[in-house]
């Protein structure tokens, strides 16, 4: 039908739709950013008076747990695969801290949460790249298992008592003059790791080469397993990154705390552009996802609407905008 | 002499290939007998009352584990089973509360159509946008479980006695729960003949190789939809079983969309689809549930069943994915 319409259009005009849509094509962040902008103009339209520097500053800290969570999603989505362990390893970091910091200290507590994270990674990647398991299930699987161990822990040490550091609550939740928030501090860093990992390394391109054609990349010399086994590290790594700011934002240090944030972080990466059948997509798109997510749920709450109309909407949303891409990318 | 040996000789040669055909359920089956008698071993009063308390257990993740099947076996997943069947136990639980017990049959029957087009929207607009069929129903995960709070934002409702009579006490002997009978006739009712005809076959083929079974006349998109079609009225019986056993609706999707894709893998069907079937997922479901029975039993931390869980889950995805390994190569 389309094709139809476009025989009986002018030459020029037909161009001109076909350069727009290999613009969108090449650089998929243009109608993110558009859309974006849409949103905050409709909470400004929904709530006048409500777009300030100060909202700035409070979207921007509520996206960043889940930008980071996101990334998780997205450079294991590049690859063809997913991770649903997320939820639990974020959770647990937070926890670990929260609970080591009184005997240990804050440095200790840090680098054991951080190093669990990363055994946890190092299984996945194992399991993921060296014994060929499906991502969806080894995630799954060892989502359960970090999730029982951090409930036995956090049986044994119900006497004692945990309290999220004081270090992580400026971190997490503070806003430098009520504006910029802290936890930029530690986002700006990993995004700008995580984008020049992707575009400007060897180990960035065998990503998305894995994800675009395993064979091929077998062929032409590429160790998969241990590049995936590199890649889960990083990313359990991120996500304890991840739990900690999170545990810092709502001041709660829960075995359950990021759960909720698993299936939003799989949605900002998939409307940021990232095809979960890998090979394309980028952080970038993924950020601009993230914020995209987080001002809709302002923008819900601000209405009033309860937390069913926002799930339902999240859920169209996802798939409209994933067929939006299927369509865009895959008419060529 | 040789003339008679060779039809026994075939014969013998057909059960060894069934025999091999069906050896990982039949694996699971020598599994959960071994457990049945260790757990008689570790708790001598385990019995009649046990075997039934676990029928009843097991019964909503049984019909997870199948609806997660028919989209497995069809190449897909479905990652909204939990939510569906969450919005179909609320709507049952909300329309017959209050109703007379003849309302009821109404109500059940609505809810089980519902759950087929619950199951036809996710199929079709996995057909209709092309979209990754793991996108698409992660994003109907959000829409059902939404839905579900509207219908009821707190659990309640109510159920009609029958429906809860239904699943309690046992026929025939104690040792037949009226749980487990009446799983296996429902389920073998909706899927043994869907499974002998035309369309099982598709079901099957558009698992193993959508191309060749589109180029052998077996349209696809309609094969899916009719796939995840099966999900949805699985989740709706699911999600019955629920209201059935509680008497009530809980708009929170309960722990089955994790659970039923571990019963699935486990339960022998290739997450690549096209292979395997619903004995399989459903005697996982049992060996899973008696595992966290035995642990209690045991004195072991619940916590830790939860890890053992996940292990026994990864550990038999591994090993499968070594003897795969080792035959490919």
């Amino acid at each position: 039908m389309r094709d139809a319409g476009g025989a009986t259009t002018p030459r020029p005009r037909l161009l001109s739709a076909a350069g727009l849509l290999a613009l969108l094509r090449e650089r998929t962040i243009i109608p993110l950013l558009v859309m974006l902008a849409l949103l905050v103009g409709l909470s400004e339209v929904i709530r006048p008076g409500i777009v300030s520097a100060n909202w700035t500053g409070v979207i921007i800290r509520a996206s960043i747990p889940l930008a980071i969570l996101a990334g998780c999603q997205t450079i294991t989505m590049l690859t063809g695969g997913i991770d649903l362990s997320v939820g639990a390893v974020a959770s647990m970091s937070g926890f670990f801290v929260a609970t080591l910091v009184g005997d240990q200290g804050l440095f200790v507590a840090i680098l054991v949460a951080l190093l669990l994270a990363a055994v946890v990674g190092l299984i996945t990647g194992i399991g993921v790249g060296a014994l060929g398991v499906h991502p969806l299930i080894m995630t799954l699987g060892m989502g359960l298992v970090v999730l029982g161990f951090a409930n036995v822990w956090q049986v044994r040490n119900v006497q004692t008592g945990a309290g999220v550091p004081s270090q992580f609550r400026t971190l997490g939740a503070d806003l430098t003059f009520n504006v910029v928030p802290v936890s930029l501090l530690v986002f700006v860093p990993v995004a700008i790791l995580i984008i020049v990992g992707l575009n400007r390394t060897g180990f960035g391109r065998l990503l998305y080469a894995i994800g675009d054609n395993p064979v091929a990349s077998r062929l032409s010399g590429a160790r998969s397993w241990q590049v995936l086994i590199t890649l889960y590290v990083i990313s359990a790594v991120l996500a304890a990154i991840a739990g900690f700011l999170l545990s810092g934002l709502t001041n709660v240090a829960s075995v359950t705390l990021a759960d909720t944030a698993v299936l939003p972080s799989v949605a900002a990466a998939v409307i940021g552009g990232t095809s979960i059948l890998g090979g394309r997509g980028g952080y970038g798109g993924t950020i601009v996802g993230a914020l995209i997510l987080t001002v809709i749920s302002s923008i819900l709450s601000s209405l009033g609407y309860p937390e069913a109309v926002r799930q339902i909407l999240f859920g169209s949303i996802i798939v409209f905008v994933a067929a939006a891409y299927t369509r865009i990318t895959s008419t060529s | 002499m040789s003339t008679p040996q060779a039809p026994i000789a075939r014969q013998m040669g057909a059960l060894a290939a069934a025999l091999r055909r069906n050896a990982w359920t039949l694996g699971l089956f020598g599994i959960l007998g071994v457990l049945l008698v260790f757990t008689k071993i570790i708790q001598p009063t385990y019995g009649v009352t046990g075997i039934q308390g676990l029928a009843i257990s097991v019964l909503p993740l049984t019909l997870a584990a199948v609806a997660q099947a028919c989209a497995v076996i069809a190449r897909g997943i479905d990652l909204s089973v939990g939510s569906m069947m969450a919005l179909t136990s609320v709507v049952a639980a909300s329309g017959m509360d209050g109703r007379s017990e003849g309302a009821a049959i109404v109500v059940v029957i609505g809810v089980l159509l519902l759950g087929c087009v619950l199951g036809a929207i996710n199929g079709s607009l996995i057909v209709l946008t092309r979209v990754p069929d793991i996108v698409v129903t992660l994003a109907m995960l959000f829409v059902w479980a939404g839905c579900a709070l509207l219908v009821l934002k707190t659990p309640g409702g109510g159920a009609a006695d029958w429906l809860r009579d239904l699943t309690k006490g046992s026929v025939l002997s104690d040792w037949t729960p009226k749980a487990a009978v009446l799983l296996l006739a429902v389920v073998g009712v909706i899927w043994i003949p869907i499974r002998r005809s035309r369309l099982g076959l598709s079901l099957y083929a558009i698992g193993s190789d959508p191309l060749a079974a589109y180029r052998s006349g077996v349209s696809v998109t309609r094969t899916k939809i009719f796939a995840y079609m099966l999900a949805g009225l699985f989740s709706a019986l699911g999600g019955l079983s629920l209201t059935a056993s509680t008497g009530i609706g809980a708009p929170v999707p309960g722990p089955y969309l994790l659970l039923s894709v571990a019963a699935v893998v486990l339960g022998g069907v290739s997450l690549a689809g096209g292979r395997g079937g619903i004995l399989g997922p459903m005697v996982a479901v049992v060996i899973l549930s008696l595992i966290r029975t035995d642990m209690t039993f045991l004195n072991v931390d619940t916590n830790l069943a939860t890890v053992t869980q996940g292990l026994i889950l990864v550990g038999v995805v591994m090993i499968g994915s070594l003897i795969q390994l080792r035959r490919g190569t």
